[in-house]
C-alpha cells in the first residue's frame, strides 16, 4: 500500500496516474467524506423544517450555480439567461409530468436535456458576440422565455402556474422534505463529481483555452464554437435539471420565480463564491440564499415592529445589499469565497507559522 | 545525426504516411482595405524540408502563415495539403490535419503552468467524450496517463524539466519562446510552423533552439517552416530560403545564391547601398 498523505509539505507523487487525483492530500479525501457523511446521516435529522427548507434550496441552486459557473468561470461565456433556463427545466418537468404522466425518475433527466437544447439555441449568438454584446444576446433570451412562460398559457398554464403530482421514486413517496433532501443531495453530490471531471479533462482545458485565448485555442484545434455551445449545453442542464428539482420541490410552479431577477442571483453567487471553482459556487449558493433569508427576516421584523413607512424604505434593500457584496468582493477578494476558504484553510494548516 | 537525448516516442514511432507532409501554396493573394499584403506568392514544402522564409518587417511573412493556418481568408489563391484542398478550411481543422504553428507574439496561457499548456495541444490526439470524460472512466484515466508520457519525453526533449509546473506567466521571454515550441511539437504536427522563433532571444537561446531546430529537422526529419526576419540564424540552418518583399516573392533557392540576389540585398538594406 502507498503512503497515506496528510499533509502536503511537498509533491510526492510517483505516478502520473496519482497526479490525476481530484484530492491533493489523502486528508482532503478523508474531509470530503466526513463532510458527505455528516450531510447525510445527521443534517435531515437534526435541521428544523425551515432550516431543511433552506438547505434543500441551497442544493437545488447550487447545481445551478454549478453549472453558470462552467459557462462563465471557465468558459468566459457571460450569460443572463440562467434563470429562465432554471425555469425552462421546471416547466419541461412539470409538463411531462402532468400532460405527460412522466414518472419523476425520467421527468428531471427530461428538464436537463431539454433545458440543454434550448441553452444550446441561445448560445447560438456567441459564435460572433463576446462579452457586453453576448450578455445583451442571452438577456433577450431570457426576455423571450419569460414571454413564454406567461403567454403559451395551454402549456404552461400562464400566470396561474401548473401544480405537479408528488414526486416518487420507484414507489416510495418524495413527498416528505426529509426524503427530498436525499434526493437533493444526492443529485448534488453526482453532478458536483461530475463537473469536476469535466473540469480536469479535455473539455475543461478546452473551456478555459476558450476563455483566455480563443485564437490560441483554435490553434490547439479545439472547434471553438463547437466547444461554446457544448458548454453553453452543459451549463444549461445542470440548469434545467435543477429546475426540474425544484419544480417537483415546490410542487407547483408560476412564471414569477424565473424572472431576470434569478439570472442575476446566480450571477452574484458566481462572482461572490468564485469565478471559476467548483467549490466556489456552493459558497456563493450558500451566501446567496442566507442572505435572501436574512433580510426578509429583517423586512418582516421591521414591519412587525411597527414602523409602517419602513416596509417602503427598506423594499430595495435586497438589492442594495447584493449590490454592495459584489462591489466588495470584486474589490477585496475578486476570487470570491473559494479564495477565502482556501487562505483560512492554509492558515490552519501551517499555524501557529503562519505567515 | 546524433540524437542527444533520448528518443521521444512520437517521432520514433511515426510512420511514412504520418510524416507526410506536401504543402501547394499558388497564387495566393491577400489584400486588408488598399493594403496589399501577399501578392501572387506561391510555396511549396516536401516532407523532410526545412523552409526558411525570409524578408523585412511588413513583407508579408506573418500574413502568409496566417492565411496557411487559417486565421486569415487569402481573397485568391489555392492552397492544398498532401493533395487535399485546404483553402476553406478553419484553424482547428487545419490543426487537426496536421498544421501546428507557434506565434511570432507568443500566444501561449500565461495564467496556467508549463505542462498544462502543453497538455492544451494533446486535444487533437484525445479520443474519449463528454460522457467518459464525466465520469472520469479508466479509458479518460489511461488517455491522460499517456499524454503525460508523450509531454514528458517533449519536456525532456528540450530541457524543461525544471519549469514543467512553473506558470507559463513567469518565465522569462526566451523560454516561453521554448514553452511555445514544445506545445507546437505536442500537436505531433506533419508540419511545424515557426514564425520568429528567435526573436528576442540572447544569444544563448538563440543557438539553444538552432540545436533543437536542427535535431528535429535532421534527426527526426520534421518538416518546417521557419519565419525570421533576421537572415544570419537562418541562413546557416535552412537547405531553402525564400524571400518576401512587400507581399512578393523575390526569390527562393539556397542559402547562398539568395544571399547575393542584388534584390534581396536591397530589400534589407534599401536602395542607398548600391553594389
Ligand atoms: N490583420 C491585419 N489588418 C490589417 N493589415 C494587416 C493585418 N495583418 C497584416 N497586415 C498588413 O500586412 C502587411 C504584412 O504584415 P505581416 O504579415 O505582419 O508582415 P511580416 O510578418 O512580414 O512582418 C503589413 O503592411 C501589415 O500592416
Ligand atoms: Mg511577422
Amino acid at each position: 500500500m502507498r503512503n497515506l498523505q496528510l499533509h502536503p509539505c511537498g509533491n510526492f507523487r510517483e505516478t502520473y496516474r496519482q497526479e490525476l487525483t481530484i484530492f491533493e492530500t489523502d486528508f482532503g479525501r478523508l474531509a470530503t467524506l466526513v463532510g458527505l457523511i455528516l450531510l447525510f446521516a445527521f443534517v435531515p435529522f437534526v435541521s428544523s423544517a425551515y432550516i431543511l427548507y433552506i438547505i434543500n434550496t441551497i442544493g437545488i441552486f447550487a447545481i445551478a450555480a454549478i453549472g453558470l459557473n462552467l459557462l462563465i468561470g471557465y468558459t468566459g461565456q457571460i450569460s443572463l439567461g440562467h434563470g429562465a433556463f432554471f425555469g425552462v427545466g421546471a416547466y419541461s418537468a412539470a409538463i411531462l409530468a402532468t400532460k405527460v404522466g412522466v414518472p419523476f425518475v425520467i421527468a428531471v433527466p427530461a428538464g436537463g436535456v431539454i433545458t440543454a437544447l434550448v441553452g444550446m439555441v441561445f448560445g447560438i449568438p456567441s459564435v460572433r458576440l463576446k462579452h457586453l454584446y453576448l450578455c445583451i444576446a442571452t438577456l433577450a433570451g431570457q426576455i423571450i422565455l419569460d414571454y413564454v412562460f406567461v403567454q403559451w398559457e395551454s402549456l404552461t398554464g400562464g400566470a396561474a402556474g401548473i401544480s405537479i403530482p408528488t414526486a416518487s421514486l420507484f414507489g416510495l413517496d418524495l413527498g416528505s422534505d426529509r426524503i427530498f433532501f436525499f434526493v437533493i443531495f444526492v443529485c448534488f453530490a453526482v453532478m458536483t463529481w461530475m463537473a469536476v471531471n469535466l473540469i480536469r479533462t479535455r473539455y475543461g482545458r478546452a473551456f478555459i483555452a476558450i476563455r483566455d485565448n480563443d485564437q490560441a485555442a483554435e490553434g490547439m484545434g479545439i472547434p471553438i464554437f463547437l466547444y461554446k455551445l457544448l458548454s453553453f449545453a452543459i451549463s444549461s442542464f445542470y440548469a434545467g435539471f435543477a429546475g426540474a428539482l425544484y419544480a417537483y420541490y415546490m410542487m407547483s410552479i408560476t412564471p414569477e420565480p424565473f424572472s431576470l431577477w434569478l439570472s442575476i442571483e446566480y450571477i452574484a453567487m458566481i462572482i461572490i463564491g468564485g469565478l471559476g471553482s467548483i467549490p466556489g459556487a456552493v459558497f456563493g449558493t450558500v451566501f446567496i440564499v442566507v442572505l435572501n433569508e436574512v433580510l426578509s427576516i429583517a423586512t418582516e421584523f421591521l414591519m412587525n415592529v411597527g414602523v409602517t413607512g419602513m416596509g417602503i424604505t427598506i423594499a430595495p434593500l435586497r438589492e442594495f445589499t447584493y449590490g454592495l457584496a459584489i462591489v466588495l468582493f470584486i474589490i477585496f477578494e475578486p476570487k470570491g469565497l473559494a479564495e477565502v476558504w482556501r487562505i483560512v484553510r492554509s492558515s490552519f494548516r501551517l499555524w501557529p507559522f503562519s505567515y | 545525426m546524433k540524437a542527444f537525448r533520448g528518443q521521444p516516442s512520437i517521432f520514433t514511432s511515426r510512420s511514412a504516411e504520418e510524416n507526410r507532409a506536401e504543402l501547394e501554396v499558388k497564387n495566393l493573394s491577400l489584400n486588408f482595405g488598399g493594403v496589399v499584403a501577399l501578392d501572387n506568392v506561391d510555396v511549396s514544402v516536401r516532407t523532410g524540408e526545412l523552409l526558411a522564409i525570409i524578408g523585412p518587417n511588413g513583407a508579408g511573412k506573418t500574413s502568409l502563415l496566417n492565411c496557411i493556418t487559417g486565421y486569415y481568408r487569402a481573397q485568391k489563391g489555392t492552397m492544398a495539403f498532401n493533395g487535399q484542398d485546404i483553402f476553406h478550411l478553419s484553424t482547428h481543422h487545419l490543426t487537426g490535419l496536421g498544421i501546428g504553428r507557434t506565434f511570432q507574439n507568443i500566444e501561449l496561457f500565461p495564467g496556467i503552468s508549463v505542462l498544462s499548456n502543453m497538455l492544451l495541444a494533446r486535444h487533437v490526439h484525445t479520443k474519449y467524450g463528454v460522457a467518459s470524460a464525466s465520469v472520469f472512466s479508466r479509458s479518460v484515466k489511461r488517455e491522460e496517463v499517456r499524454h503525460r508520457e508523450v509531454l514528458e519525453e517533449l519536456i525532456d526533449f528540450l530541457e524543461m524539466q525544471a519549469i514543467r509546473k512553473q506558470l507559463v506567466g513567469s518565465l522569462p521571454y526566451g523560454l516561453r519562446k521554448r514553452v511555445e515550441l514544445g506545445r507546437a511539437l505536442a500537436l505531433e504536427p506533419k508540419l511545424l510552423i515557426l514564425d520568429e522563433p528567435f526573436a528576442g532571444m540572447t544569444l544563448e537561446e538563440k543557438e539553444d533552439m538552432v540545436r533543437f531546430l536542427m535535431e528535429l529537422n535532421q534527426a527526426w526529419g520534421q518538416t518546417m517552416i521557419l519565419v525570421e526576419h533576421d537572415m544570419s540564424v537562418v541562413m546557416s540552418i535552412s537547405e531553402r530560403v525564400m524571400v518576401l518583399d512587400f507581399g512578393k516573392k523575390i526569390t527562393e533557392g539556397p542559402p547562398e545564391t539568395v544571399q547575393n540576389h542584388p534584390q534581396v540585398i536591397k530589400a534589407y538594406l534599401g536602395d542607398a547601398v548600391k553594389i
